[in-house]
């Protein structure tokens, strides 16, 4: 199950072949270049460091410069590891680019989703609320109701699930289908919605 | 949006007339029936044109025998072979689903070259 780094562009609809509308996610994939190869001998795994995106030169620390030096690439804005490429087949400088998907893939993209702020649980958690509107009941709409019971345990259960900051964090939709690919501009086309806001970081794995 | 049109490299249509919401417009439209192909034309008054690019759309409503059927098309869906515009409405607005609550002789769209 390899994988690449990628940007999100945006969402738009393509048919297909018979007139149906299929919503996608259009996601400027790779080139990534191989920055580093990690093994089971000398690193306990398997991996592939890909980088992806550029990064100038003035906003590179000294490690960060002494690194691209020794491996005499250009500087990549993102890292991220792989794991399930065949690591013997490739080595640092390689560049990895979107043809390692084809049309029907089912892929796994991962992005930050967008951060929503404090939310309650409703919003958060999909709670249904309490109760109705009638029976002199007037402000309990949106509340979460009970969170636990009293003398014992005395307290809340840790995980108890309540309002709180939502979104801004690592998701990943399972099981997309990739519906084109178009690798002259490094484009892939997802079927339905991805994580995250227009020009944010994604992850597709294979 | 138009960023990701030209990447895409998709078209957008342009051999379909230009019709404003008010108008009766002809849709004819591409069905396929086992393997066979025929077309079927849908008649009605466009209340709605929605969206912009590759997934504008627009609806038509019709009152067939008693009962309103309202049909959203994809502008730019390879089903739609052609489309003829009846006749040109004169309304106000941009969305006419004030039809929908409006029956027989009040929910008639003025014709736009009559006085």
């Amino acid at each position: 199950m390899p994988g690449l780094l990628g940007k999100k562009l945006g969402m738009t609809s393509v048919y297909t072949a018979d007139g149906q509308v299929v919503p996608v996610t259009v996601i400027e994939t790779g080139p990534c270049s191989v920055l580093a190869v990690r093994t089971k001998e000398k690193d306990g795994y398997d991996a592939l460091q890909l980088g992806f995106g550029l990064k100038k030169e003035k906003h590179l620390r000294k490690p960060e410069k002494g690194f691209y030096e020794k491996v005499k690439l250009t500087p990549a804005a993102v890292l991220r590891e792989f794991k399930n490429f065949d690591t013997a087949q490739y080595k640092v400088g390689d560049t990895i680019s979107v043809d390692i998907f084809t049309v029907g893939d089912k892929v796994k993209v991962t992005g930050k989703s967008k951060g929503k702020g404090f939310q309650g649980v409703m919003r958060r958690h999909g709670f249904g609320g309490v109760g109705g509107t009638t029976h002199g009941q007037s402000d309990r709409l949106r509340a979460p109701g009970s969170i636990g019971s009293s003398s014992y345990p005395s307290r809340v259960f840790k995980g108890t699930r309540m309002a709180g900051r939502t979104g801004n964090q690592s998701t990943t939709i399972a099981g997309s289908k990739v519906v084109k690919v178009i690798p002259e501009k490094n484009l892939l086309l997802v079927k339905g919605a991805v994580p995250g806001s227009v020009n944010s970081i994604v992850e597709i794995k294979k | 949006m138009d960023k990701i049109k030209e990447l895409i490299g998709d078209e957008e249509r342009t051999d379909l007339p230009s019709f404003k919401p008010g108008d009766r417009i002809r849709v004819h439209v591409r069905v396929i029936e086992g393997d066979k192909e025929r077309i079927q034309p849908y008649e009605g008054d466009v209340i709605a044109v929605k969206g912009t690019g590759l997934t504008k759309s627009f609806t038509v409503r019709k009152i067939s025998s008693g009962v309103g059927v309202e049909r959203v098309f994809p502008f730019n869906s390879p089903k739609i072979a052609k489309v003829e515009i009846v006749r040109e409405g004169k309304v106000r607005r941009a969305k006419l689903y004030y039809l929908r609550n409006l029956s027989g002789k009040a929910a008639r769209i003025k014709d736009k070259n009559q006085k």
